[in-house]
């Protein structure tokens, strides 16, 4: 079942890819940029069978980090949508050349 | 096929069908939706890829607590009706499934290296002898014990800093 989990995990990874440049929405962004480090997660899980323990102790850190991350994010998605009144990131182009 | 095959195929179908119906649902409630099934899904491989706790963790943390954080903002912002269409034209409708596809070619490529039927599965007796939370714990504790508290350092600082963004101006 080795290799069929980390071609999942691939095809997930690409899936989130493809969602971060399809969508407009910030939200909606953030929730495939999650599905991505869930892929990468995935990957770590199935190696860690064969590998080591080590693999499932990193998987929590990404967790913890992923969870860390989605806070911060949406406090800057709240905070944006108070100036632009819209979650559309063709609005946030002060730092754009 | 035995029986934890056919069980990886469904719950591996389940999470690519529901990916994908999220990157495409114009709705982002439906995409927060689809975003629960696929992490259930992937939390039903943790099981068969003998990762117990971290299933029960992918349960209680993702579709938990950060599923319900997006779902707290997009009703906090009023995003679930009336929504303006945010998905790209055609053109980003090709690019976007271009890289996706040599993206995954490139990653299958990579990963049919893997050897198909590794040589021992070192996971099971260990899992076996310490139980499904020690095995995991004990590393963590011990030999990870500064990455676990800088991590902690990092929560701290994540929420101090969602607060004060998420703050309104006096």
């Amino acid at each position: 079942m080795l290799v069929e989990s980390l071609v999942l995990s691939a095809a997930l990874f690409a899936i989130g890819v493809a969602g971060v440049l399809l969508r407009r929405n910030a939200i909606v962004m953030f929730m495939c940029i999650e599905l991505m480090l869930n892929a990468v997660n995935l990957f770590f899980v199935a190696v860690s069978r064969y590998a080591g323990i080590e693999g499932q102790v990193f998987v929590i850190f990404v967790m913890t980090v992923a969870a860390a991350e989605a806070a911060v994010g949406l406090g800057i998605i709240i905070s944006i949508f108070r100036h632009y009144d819209s979650v559309d990131i063709r609005n946030f182009r002060l730092l754009r050349w | 096929m035995d029986l934890s095959q056919i069980v990886f195929y469904l719950f591996a179908g389940l999470a690519v069908a529901s990916s994908v119906l999220m990157v495409t649902r114009r709705n982002p409630v439906y995409a927060a939706l689809y975003l629960v099934v696929t992490l259930f899904a992937v939390a039903g491989i943790f099981v068969l890829l003998d990762a117990h706790f971290l299933a029960a963790l992918q349960v209680v943390v993702y579709a938990g607590a950060i599923l319900v954080l997006f779902l707290f903002v997009i009703m906090l912002l009023n995003l679930g009706h009336a929504f303006e269409p945010d998905i790209r034209g055609r053109f980003w409708w090709a690019f976007a499934a271009g890289l996706g596809l040599v993206l995954l070619a490139e990653l299958v490529t990579v990963m049919r290296g893997a050897p198909e039927r590794p040589e021992a599965d070192i996971l099971a007796p260990l899992l076996e002898a310490k139980g499904a939370v020690a095995a995991v714990a004990e590393p963590l504790f011990q030999s990870y014990v500064v990455a676990l508290e800088v991590t902690g350092i990092l929560l701290l600082v994540a929420m101090v800093g969602a607060v004060v963004i998420a703050k309104r101006r006096a």
